[in-house]
């Protein structure tokens, strides 16, 4: 009854989407976590406006669907007369909502730091910036990264959702083929188990790095 | 770019109707989570090398694939092999089988919590199983457990947006009728985020009043 013979017939296409997947997701995990480090800064920063509004963002995002979001970025730019790629807007709205995410483990991250350690490295002549690089950020990371992991694993599986506005991923790949074919439980079985080998494949890897940055 | 208002008076209807109805699903969905969760836990208790290979399985497979994808397999293969379930209900089961798995694994964290010795002091002192659950390991673990699961339940009810897809006519639906039907963006769209915001920032606030009283004994005064 189940014929898988039909999803390796295919099995190129939905490895590109596998791959397009991959990047996005990745690329959005990336421009994400630069995004995060500035909105964190905000969110512990005591000048009431930068403040007010980092919390508003991070609120608002974490508040709502990433369905919602991506609908909005994708309908409301082209709406203001901004056009962009839909895989643009997919990279877009997935960096604000997991931007957002990461801000607020970074910021738990952030907190734990002694503040002696910032004072010491002011009294050496450390700049603000320095202090960051060289002090704060490498402390932070080593802390967060099992909760960083975590949310790459989540926007992975959030980017399933990106094929809704017409961006061909793996989800929509495989939506299209399981119609085509009129064979949706191999395909969608196939997609799923596609998934669980990419999500393994980064808890696998935040393993190694976590043992690795800890070793000490 | 301006507002049109007068539509909310056209479409309230439509509009509370799709935001009752994702209050009903997911609190039916996330009930039957954290019932599945429980018994999920329970299941990876029992001293068997199944259970064990079958909880891993499980929590690997729900959490590591993403919900659309479970919610489209049983909803467009389920006929295939006879299961012919409405959309309403693959959405509730997707919901409740996704939320048992990371209900499960918030149960063991807090179950790991508590040392032996409490269970093996209340069992020396006469306690029943229901007595030692009731009065040493829930009051225990209750303010370890409630901030993962209210993050849980919010999670959830974000994730049930994603039921549209297939569907089921809950407030992500509602406003997508709505914006098609006006062909106008902000208004539904706005109204959409603003509910949900809504639906979570009062489901936090239930969260944090919980935890207070959950906690209470651990408060300095």
């Amino acid at each position: 009854m189940l014929d898988f013979g039909v999803v390796f017939e295919h099995a190129d296409s939905l490895l590109n989407g596998l791959w397009m997947t991959t990047w996005i997701s990745l690329l959005s995990i990336l421009i994400g976590f630069i995004f995060s480090i500035f909105l964190c800064l905000g969110r512990l920063s005591s000048h009431t406006f930068i403040n007010f509004i980092c919390r508003f963002y991070i609120s608002a995002i974490r508040g709502t669907p990433i369905l919602v979001q991506l609908t909005i970025v994708f309908y409301f730019l082209p709406y203001w007369g901004i056009n962009i790629p839909s895989v643009m807007a997919a990279i877009i709205a997935l960096s604000m909502n997991t931007a957002a995410f990461q801000a607020e483990i970074l910021r738990g991250g952030f907190q734990s730091i002694p503040h002696g350690q910032k004072e010491s490295a002011w009294s050496y002549g450390y700049t603000t910036f320095q202090c960051l690089y060289y002090i704060e950020l490498p402390q932070v990371l080593r802390k967060t990264l099992p909760s960083l992991t975590n949310e790459t694993i989540d926007i992975i599986k959030n980017s399933a959702l990106i094929s809704t506005v017409a961006v061909t991923d793996l989800m929509r790949i495989t939506q299209v083929y399981s119609s085509t074919t009129y064979r949706p439980i191999e395909f969608y079985v196939s997609a799923a188990l596609l998934y669980l080998l990419l999500t393994s494949c980064i808890s696998i890897l935040g393993r190694h790095i976590e043992s690795r940055l800890t070793k000490h | 770019m301006k507002m049109d208002l007068s539509l909310y008076i056209t479409y309230w209807p439509l509009l509370l109707k799709g935001f009752l109805f994702t209050l009903y699903i997911c609190s039916i969905g996330i009930s039957l989570a954290i019932i599945g969760g429980l018994i999920l836990y329970r299941t990876s208790r029992i001293n068997l090398f199944i259970t064990h290979w079958f909880y891993s399985i499980y929590l690997s497979l729900f959490r590591g694939t993403p919900l659309l994808v479970q919610v489209y397999l049983v909803y467009y293969g389920g006929p295939f092999i006879g299961l012919e379930l409405t959309a309403e209900q693959v959405g509730i089961l997707g919901l409740s089988l996704y939320g048992a798995a990371y209900f499960a694994e918030i149960f063991r964290s807090g179950f790991a919590s508590i040392p032996k010795g409490y269970i093996e002091a209340a069992e020396d002192l006469g306690y029943s199983r229901a007595q030692i659950l009731i009065h040493i390991q829930l009051p225990q673990m209750l303010g370890l457990i409630l901030p993962p699961s209210i993050n849980q339940v919010i999670l959830l009810i974000k994730e049930s947006a994603i039921l549209s897809i297939i569907t089921v006519a809950e407030l992500t639906t509602s406003a997508v009728t709505m914006a098609s039907e006006t062909f106008s963006m902000v208004e539904p769209y706005l109204f959409l985020a603003v509910a949900y915001w809504c639906i979570t920032f009062i489901v936090a606030k239930i969260g944090s009043w919980c935890e207070n009283r959950a906690t209470i004994h651990l408060q300095r005064s």
